[in-house]
């Protein structure tokens, strides 16, 4: 009894599906056509119910890419907050925590404020090849119309918002230099002059149309640099070593130990990091595509094989893996993955993610002891070397296979990376990684000069003793007697 | 009247306190500290730099009795610190002037 039931609603079933299928339904439709005395207005008809499907269509394309663009956009934010501030929160004293978690919150706020007033206009404006123009100041023609030069099939407003986390991640990424000894009035001044004049010019010069390093819109130098290896590891990286270098050590380092005060925190915001990574990479597809997937893939394998490789590399030279290495190469490998994520396949982004993996590891480990800078939180030991290292092999690993981004005047599909036979990629990278590591080392050395003569950089002995929490927020991260 | 101090390994608090229950001991006051005698301490690396931890988490276990307890509170306290590692801790005993109980102003051995 209950047998014949379900056999009879899976034929039911079926023969909705039949009658339901496109070729099926689109037969009489046919026969009228042909048979109608009135052929001509027919025709025409056939023809508006074709533009409307069409119409439709691109809707619904629109709808699914935009979805998922906003999704992308709160994935991205979320890697600053609560990402990276309790990433850098662990790794730091306590009696700094909250100061260190104040520095990126307060960029979310800031720079958002920035990005609305004009910060946007000059990052993707109509400019010149190294800056934008002025014609999206307060947003102005920023609406629901999808701006075609950047993304089709979502509205400005969406690319706009996306390309916002950008800006305020980058400039996070650097506090983590110069944790525990900086003035907060300093940082602020600093951070905003700094996404005026590296990130913004660099920003341009990569993404924005006609910008010199553009790959796909009249670039001179055609960089492929997918979701920001250049514009947001290389210019935070490098910048963050200038601050290091120019700020100095903080007091009592490196003689006295400075362990992370909880490295729970930093493991929970390396998690996030990792999950919210796949707004940063593959969300940079702008749209819900196959490609979206292609470098929601290359980013995931990328992170997984640098744990690999730093915590590895940890355990073959102290005998133990920790847990702060292997979630420290989870963050190498994705900042090494970030420019080549929508350019290269599966097994290259696994060897991407384990070379980024070892060599930070030992930027981190040999070279920062070897010069005895006091990058306090490894900013450019992992975003910097990672965003080079990602940079250049981005060059070696492109390929037409997973995104065909060159053509030539005839629209024909042209070799991309070393892999493809392009080896001339490879030095348009070293030219996009050279003009991003001089631009951002010496206008960041330029902006700590004006900032230290105008207010002053670094806070005052016994406030650093006391601890940020204290002396410039007045209070302090764990109450735990109350 | 005696004032016991015993420093011991924190896994051996439960064990401890048991014991001295068993022989009658009413009061005790327990504090978490750090410190170090002969044991090393070890050492931690971060991001492969290393940071040497010489004072190790330890309990602290405090009490006053009267004198004709203390042999078989020491005995009690050996008994169940004791791993026969190094870092098992000390028991410190020293005489005790007076004691007054707050409530109700008693003195000496009454106020234990």
């Amino acid at each position: 009894m209950h047998k014949t039931l379900s056999w009879t609603l899976l034929g039911l079933f079926f023969l909705s599906a039949l009658t339901m299928t496109p070729g099926f339904a689109q037969v009489p439709g046919r026969t009228d056509t042909s048979s109608s005395p009135h052929a001509g207005s027919s025709s025409l008809q056939a023809q508006a119910r074709e533009a409307r499907l069409e119409q439709q269509l691109a809707e619904a394309k629109s709808s699914g890419d935009n979805a998922w663009m906003l999704v992308s956009s709160a994935l991205v934010l979320m890697m600053t907050g609560p990402g990276l501030a309790l990433f850098y929160g662990g790794l730091v004293r306590k009696k700094n925590v909250l100061a260190t978690m104040m520095q990126s919150f307060a960029l979310m706020a800031v720079i958002t404020v920035v990005w609305a007033l004009f910060g946007y206009s000059l990052c993707f404006g109509t400019g010149n090849r190294f800056f934008g123009g002025l014609d999206y100041l307060f947003l102005r023609g920023v609406g629901p119309l999808p701006n075609p030069d950047y993304a089709a099939t979502i509205p400005h407003q969406t690319f706009m918002l996306f390309q916002l986390m950008f800006a305020i991640i980058t400039p996070a990424l650097i506090t983590g230099a110069f944790a525990e000894r900086m003035k907060f009035s300093a940082m602020l001044v600093f951070m905003i002059l700094w996404s005026i004049f590296v990130y913004a010019p660099v920003a341009h010069m990569v993404w924005g149309k006609g910008g010199l390093l553009n790959a796909t819109l009249g670039g001179v130098f055609p960089t492929l640099d997918f979701a920001g290896g250049t514009v947001v590891h290389i210019t935070s990286g490098v910048s963050a070593l200038v601050c290091a270098l120019y700020l100095g050590k903080r007091l009592g380092y490196p003689k006295q130990p400075m362990p992370p005060h909880r490295v729970v925190l930093s493991f929970i915001g390396a998690c996030l990091l990792w999950v919210g990574w796949f707004g940063f990479n593959a969300g940079s597809a702008l749209g819900a595509s196959s490609l979206a997937t292609s470098a929601f893939v290359a980013t995931h394998f990328a992170a997984a094989a640098a744990v690999v490789g730093w915590a590895g590399a940890e355990w073959l030279q102290n005998g133990k893996p920790s847990a702060l290495g292997a979630i420290s190469g989870a963050v190498a490998g994705l900042v090494a993955i970030t420019p080549a994520a929508g350019f290269v396949g599966p097994m290259s982004a696994l060897a991407i993610g384990v070379v980024a993996g070892v060599c930070c590891y030992l930027m981190v480990t040999g070279v920062k002891a070897r010069f005895r800078y006091d990058d306090s939180l490894d900013a450019f030991g992992v975003h910097g070397a990672g965003g080079t290292i990602g940079a250049i092999l981005t060059g070696v690993f492109a390929t037409k296979v997973i995104n065909p981004v060159f053509r030539d005047a005839q629209g024909n599909v042209l070799n991309v990376g070393l892999i493809d036979g392009n080896p001339r990629q490879i030095l348009n990278q070293f030219i996009g990684v050279a003009s991003a590591w001089a631009l951002a080392a010496v206008v960041t050395l330029l902006l700590l000069k004006l900032v230290d003569w105008l207010i002053g950089l670094r806070v005052a002995e016994e406030q650093e003793i006391q601890g940020l929490d204290l002396s410039a927020h007045g209070e302090e991260g764990y109450n735990l007697e109350t | 009247m005696t004032k016991v101090e015993a420093i011991i390994q924190p896994s051996r608090l439960e064990p401890v306190k048991d014991a001295l229950r068993e022989i009658g001991v009413e009061g005790m006051t327990v504090s978490e500290v750090r410190g170090h005698g002969r044991q090393k301490g070890h050492t931690e690396v971060y991001r492969g730099r290393e940071y040497t931890v010489d004072l190790l988490p330890k309990i602290k276990i405090e009490m006053v009795l009267p004198d004709n307890l203390i042999d078989g509170v020491v005995q009690a306290i050996l008994k169940a610190a004791k791993t026969g590692k190094i870092g098992d801790g000390k028991i410190f005993l020293s005489k005790v002037q007076e004691a007054i109980r707050i409530r109700n102003e008693e003195r000496g051995e009454n106020a234990l």
